[in-house]
């Protein structure tokens, strides 16, 4: 099961690799991942998927808290939550394609960024799945570029991953 | 408030730690950090001959005393050649700290001469890890290291400091903090309560109850607590490969080792519980044999300071986290309180089912009239040295041997690398249980294969007058490749012999400075082995040649449940 780990960290060097060193060390998938200072600057956030049953993401979590620069983490899957990813999509845009690509960046309320006389780049956020669908929606044929950021999330309501 | 360099602050943060002593070698970028050490008194250096070896003996000497090991080694080479010695550590969650010195600040990341990202290459094998990037840092980063090697679950911390900060040209204020705190490292103190209510709940109404202890009742100073806790309830106890000792070996109640080699009462038991109290254990792959068929009819109990080691490879009934001192006197307090009391008649029951096991095998091995088997060599060493000597241990069939045969007294006689299986452990850590109790008897039980992998080491005797007992099992062959070879692979014994390439260990330790004895005839050992022991002052290297052809036994059938073993070479459960 895919499940989303939030972590709020010691904004050091070389805290990053010993939580990306950990998943491969014991084996475990990093999906995707994201990392920035928050608005405390001596934390950072890092929000990161990764799959596995229940027992894989017990020992995910138990093992990500051992790590001395680990100061909280949550398992935003486990609760109600708002998880969001960032797109920056290039595509072809010539002819008849450049209605078409604009009506389906509309549908995605996606927006169109930059503009050339052959290229348009939307930018989309959403969840993965929504980005996923967009992708496949515009067809393979006309993607020059993909960047995704990587899922971030937050809990709803009143749950706070803070100190 | 005083003045010092870098290289004094580091010196005189280990005193403040109440250092005695470390191991290690110097090299470029630690030469600021030995001349310190060169003036001053109080911190005693053992400079070894290969930095695994500093490694091994820090390791030894935090085995043997309970206190935090410490490393120094220079950069690159240096620092590289203590990784298999801090993995040693780190499997078996071992306290220390290793300071290796870096290469200067403006050089990293240049490929400088002697350069290695050494925290990069210890991440997975350390408990945590620090470069240090001002000289003030100095001291409160020591201070971390030490807090954080000795607390929770033990285990190895790496302090690199590039050279420049370390330069006698620099001088900055000095002191050393009183205490340590860090937001993102709680330590846990204290069990639950109410699940160590539940546990003695269901212990009272256990019918064939096991104590299975390993060595986190050793590192976590609760061999007291525990005997007290096995003399209460009556139950068999069995230890662990790293928890020998915890309870004396020669307890009533102690059916041995458990696990790949150990006893068929202890695995027959295992398997046949119904209630399974795990102190300081981690449910090893040597232990479980297949985790599937584990302990099948068990409620299983767990206490453990490491939250991860809990449900990690066997899912528990009660969990319970915490230091096992404090949680087992809670428990111990529990029982007292309460009223229930197991079924005696089951009890009585269990304890005759594992007497008749314990009498169908006991460790069972067959003599030869014209070549010594190694287990006569563990139980002479035994008689000899009444039971009360350190034994540290490298790694193959001797050290099975050693941990079946030698019964143990007392926690942190009995010293090996069990996580990682390092070869060349021995003779190092032998070193450091030497610095730990000058005045302890201390054998090294080894074989020709391992002994060679640190023999460097006898030098390192020689200059500190390190006078360890090697019990060299020699079997010409590297015996627990040889035993699976045998088992597994038709007898191919590849590249498991050294087609008359041994050494004469005896020339050999002559050379070094020290007393060699040879054995080869069953009826010298016994006199040989009172003759070494008798040099008290000298180390002795006993080359003692035995059977190669000897198994051990048992030996869990892979992928069975703990009751699959091998019994001898053709009997099997």
């Amino acid at each position: 099961m895919r499940r989303i780990i939030s972590i709020l960290m010691e904004n050091e060097p070389g805290a990053l690799s010993r939580v990306v060193g950990l998943f491969s060390q014991r084996g475990y998938n990093i999906e995707s991942l994201t990392v920035a200072p928050t608005n405390d600057n001596t934390l950072s956030r890092l929000t990161l998927t990764t799959t596995g049953n229940d027992r894989v993401i017990e020992q995910i979590t138990k093992q990500l808290n051992k790590l001395v620069e680990v100061v909280k983490l949550v398992d935003l899957t486990e609760g109600a939550h708002i998880e969001r990813e960032l797109m920056l999509i290039k595509l072809k845009a010539t002819g008849a394609q450049r209605a078409e690509i604009k009506r389906t960046a509309d549908i995605f309320r996606g927006q169109i960024v930059d503009v050339t006389s052959s290229v348009y780049t939307v930018q989309l956020a959403g969840t993965s799945d929504k980005l996923d669908a967009f992708i496949e929606s515009v067809g393979e044929a006309s993607i020059l570029e993909v960047v995704r950021t990587g899922v971030s999330g937050i809990a709803r309501g009143d749950k706070v991953l803070a100190l | 408030m005083e003045l010092l360099s870098g290289a004094e602050m580091i010196v005189r943060a280990l005193k403040d730690e109440g250092v005695e002593t470390i191991f290690g070698y110097p090299g470029g970028a630690v030469l600021h950090i030995y001349d310190a050490l060169f003036q001053q008194k109080g911190i005693t250096h053992v400079l070894v001959r290969h930095e695994q070896a500093a490694a091994h003996a820090a390791d030894g000497f935090s085995r043997a005393s309970g206190k935090v090991g410490v490393v120094l080694a220079t950069s690159g080479p240096g620092a590289t050649n203590t990784v298999t010695g801090i993995a040693t550590a780190y499997m078996d969650s071992i306290p220390m700290v290793i300071i290796t010195g870096q290469v200067q600040t403006d050089w990293i990341g240049n490929d400088a001469f002697q350069e290695t990202d050494i925290v990069g290459v210890t991440r997975p094998i350390v408990k945590h890890s620090f470069m240090v990037k001002r000289t003030e840092d100095i001291p409160a980063t020591i201070k971390k290291a030490f807090y954080l090697a000795s607390t929770g679950r033990p285990g190895p911390v790496l302090v690199d400091i590039p050279k420049d900060l370390t330069s006698p040209a620099l001088t900055y204020e000095y002191s050393y903090p009183a205490k340590v705190k860090m937001r993102s490292y709680n330590v846990v103190t204290k069990g639950h309560s109410g699940q160590i209510k539940k546990a003695v709940d269901l212990m009272m109404t256990a019918k064939r109850p096991v104590i299975y202890s390993g060595g986190g009742v050793v590192q976590g100073n609760a061999s007291h607590l525990l005997t007290d806790l096995v003399h209460k309830l009556g139950f068999p106890c069995t230890n662990t490969l790293m928890g020998l000792g915890a309870l004396s070996g020669e307890d009533k109640q102690f059916i041995g080792m458990l696990g790949m080699h150990g006893t068929y009462e202890a695995n027959m038991a295992m398997h046949h519980a119904d209630l399974i109290l795990a102190i300081g254990v981690r449910f090893d792959d040597r232990v479980t044999n297949h985790t599937s068929k584990f302990c099948p009819n068990a409620k299983i109990i767990h206490i453990d300071v490491d939250p991860a080691s809990i449900s990690k490879n066997v899912a528990v009934d009660i969990p319970i986290v915490g230091p096992v001192d404090q949680v087992l006197a809670e428990m111990l307090e529990q029982l007292e309180k309460t009223d229930e009391r197991n079924d005696k008649a089951a009890l009585d029951a269990w304890w005759k089912q594992i007497d008749a096991w314990r009498a169908y095998h006991g460790l069972r091995y067959e003599t030869k009239p014209d070549i010594l088997k190694p287990q006569q060599v563990i139980e002479s060493l035994w008689r000899v040295t009444n039971g009360e000597a350190i034994i540290t241990s490298d790694v193959g069939q001797h050290q099975m041997f050693a941990a079946q045969f030698y019964k143990f007294k007392r926690p942190r006689q009995w010293i090996n690398s069990g996580g990682l299986g390092t070869m060349g452990f021995g003779l190092p850590a032998a070193m450091g249980c030497l610095v730990a109790c000058p005045d302890a008897t201390v054998a090294c039980v080894t074989g020709e294969g391992s002994i060679q992998m640190n023999i460097q080491e006898l030098a390192t005797c020689l200059q500190y007058r390190f006078p360890v007992k090697i019990i060299n099992v020699n079997n010409q062959s590297l015996g627990m490749v040889r035993q699976w070879q045998d088992m597994q692979y038709q007898g191919r014994h590849s590249s498991s012999t050294y087609e008359e390439s041994l050494p004469d260990f005896i020339k050999l330790t002559e050379a070094y400075g020290h007393v060699g004895i040879k054995v080869t005839k069953p009826d010298e050992l016994e006199d040989a082995m009172k003759e070494a022991f008798s040099l008290k002052d000298r180390l002795v290297f006993m080359d003692i040649y035995v059977d190669p052809s000897e198994h051990v036994y048992p030996m869990q059938i892979k992928d069975g449940s703990m009751r699959d073993m091998w019994l001898n070479k053709s009997e099997r459960t």
